[in-house]
């Protein structure tokens, strides 16, 4: 049976851009950043309470992953905001909202009361948005 | 919708928080903080326990603590690594350093370091075999 799941992949347009917005924007832990050959490279984060969930920032480029015609359709869907890759969750919503702002995060929603909690929508870097939550 | 009452102490205190994300490394003053806040110390203390769920100063360590994995990640010295964040003392930030973790400063510099050596050195061992494969960094 499964138990948990432990590397989940974003993909992202420029690696170096997204570190520094998972790490000093959003404060998730560097867990591993290899170099993986000239331009190549494996870099994942946790989350600062789950160490055992890797969130693998990965670039879009031509290569074995997507041909160059992908490539270029994928960094388009990502760039217009196509992807919802998933919910955050923090203990009070609004004080996370103020500091990621005041870090220059950008929402497209604020925090606002929904039947199964409070939640606001931000964008990374590259355009993929997620759900910023707080259960009642 | 108003989320919560009182927003400007809120935000205030929300401030100060991200002050001392800001300032860990220099000689922060508590007290001075909730003044410049405008409201009295013991306020102050009990909004920011009730947002973040830990007094101000238990935060700062936090921070200082956090921070200080970076630099003996990086292979600074444990005594670059206790200055920069703002202890005063290397046996005071050890003893806090082997309570919060479990292990001393330079047991904690060690597991990284062979932790980097061993990604840097095998990276595949460290990357899941579907992902290396679509890479074309595994061959089959």
């Amino acid at each position: 049976m499964i138990t948990k799941m432990n590397h989940v992949s974003i993909f992202v347009l420029d690696q170096d851009s997204a570190f520094d917005f998972y790490v000093n924007k959003l404060g998730f832990k560097v867990n591993t950043d290899a170099e993986m050959g000239p331009g190549k490279r494996w870099l994942t984060v946790n989350p600062p309470d789950q160490p055992d969930l890797e969130i693998t920032l990965m670039l879009i480029d031509d290569g074995m992953m997507f041909d160059k015609d992908s490539s270029a359709k994928m960094r388009e869907l990502v760039k217009a905001g196509t992807f919802g890759f998933g919910v955050f969750q923090c203990d009070d919503l609004k004080a996370t909202y103020e500091e990621m702002k005041a870090k220059g995060v950008e929402f497209t929603k604020p925090p606002t009361e929904e039947f199964y909690g409070y939640e606001a929508l931000f964008k990374d870097d590259s355009g993929n948005w997620f759900s910023l939550g707080q259960k009642k | 919708m108003e989320l919560y009452p009182r927003q400007y102490l809120y935000l205030r205190t929300v401030r100060a928080k991200l002050f001392i994300d800001e300032n860990f490394g220099s000689n922060i003053e508590l007290n001075k903080i909730a003044d410049e806040a405008c409201f009295s110390k013991f306020h102050f203390v009990r909004l920011f326990r009730s947002i973040y769920g830990q007094t101000p100063h238990q935060y700062l360590t936090h921070v200082r603590i956090e921070r200080s994995k970076e630099y003996l990640a990086d292979g600074q010295t444990v005594a670059f690594a206790c200055y920069k964040v703002g202890f005063d003392s290397i046996s005071s930030f050890t003893g806090l350093f082997k309570r919060r973790t479990g292990l001393t400063p330079r047991q904690y510099q060690i597991d990284r370091l062979n932790f980097k050596e061993a990604v840097a050195e095998k990276p595949l061992h460290h990357i899941p075999g579907c992902f290396a494969e679509k890479k074309g960094w595994k061959t089959k």
